[in-house]
């Protein structure tokens, strides 16, 4: 009796084509708008899910990045792809007139809107001149 | 092996960027072509059992969309309307303006096979998730050889 070893061939070893594919991502469309008090960006995240949704403020930076989620029915073959990957990624650098500690976001629909506010000292004021 | 001085091999970069630009071409689209504004982005699959549509569109209103089926193509169609100023006054500035805003219509093509009056569509985090049955008697059946 002949004693049979199956060896695994269709494991993958990554090779660095594959970590380059894993490393691109999608740039999501942003609409940035600037007011006396703040700036309010909006970005069109179609497919993210709250838990989904990574925003964080690093340094200087405001870093959007968010996982693609959509229910794939099983064995389903894409006969025409137009979305291929599934990470949105987009990063601003925020000017040092912005609080970055005050920064609120809103995830509805797919559309992410983020405000940040101007700090305290940045924001317009009439200096009184007084007349000596 | 000597140790890359890139941080990317150059030939697995040059090979990515062909595929890249090999797959922009392999997509075949349709007679149609694509969307103005790539508005909303489709990516279409097939099931033995359905043909199951993608459609990428944030920020519209689903009781507003209009999706119909008529002989064999598939019509989705609305108006996507953003909260950003078009005109910039003197208080504020628009810097960025890259989102689609406006009425968008795109048509697909569906095999035969499908079943109208079995089609649901849902709308989750700004996919509209479109899903067509086949008829049943298209599906493959197996015949019993005696």
């Amino acid at each position: 009796m002949n004693a049979v070893t199956q060896t695994d061939t269709n494991a993958v070893t990554p090779t660095r084509a594959d970590a380059d594919r894993r490393a691109s991502t999608l740039l999501p469309p942003v609409d940035v708008i600037e007011d006396p008090t703040g700036i309010t960006l909006y970005a069109d995240l179609p497919g993210v899910p709250r838990d989904k949704l990574d925003l964080r403020v690093q340094a200087d930076q405001l870093v959007i990045e968010a996982e693609l989620v959509i229910a794939l029915p099983q064995g389903m073959a894409p006969s025409h792809a137009e979305v291929q990957v599934s990470r949105y990624r987009r990063t601003f650098t925020l000017s040092n007139e912005l609080d970055a500690d005050k920064v609120s976001a809103e995830l509805s629909h797919g559309v992410l809107q983020v405000r940040i506010p101007k700090a305290a000292h940045a924001q317009p004021r009439r200096i009184a001149v007084n007349v000596g | 092996m000597y140790p890359s001085l890139f941080a990317r091999d150059v030939f697995a970069e040059l090979d990515r960027l062909q595929r890249e630009m090999s797959s922009l071409f392999d997509l075949s689209p349709g007679i149609r072509g694509f969307a103005r504004g790539g508005y909303p982005a489709l990516n279409v699959g097939n099931t033995p059992q359905s043909v199951e549509i993608y459609a990428f569109a944030p920020g519209i209103d689903p009781a507003k969309v209009e999706v119909a089926l008529d002989r064999g193509a598939l019509t989705l169609a609305g108006e996507r309307s953003t909260a950003t100023p078009a005109a910039s006054d003197d208080q504020t500035t628009l810097h960025l303006n890259e989102r689609f805003a406006g009425r968008f219509r795109r048509v697909i093509s569906l095999p035969d096979d499908v079943d109208p009056a079995a089609v649901s569509a849902n709308y989750r985090d700004g996919v509209l998730h479109i899903s067509l049955q086949r008829k049943a008697a298209a599906q493959p059946r197996r015949i019993e050889v005696q």
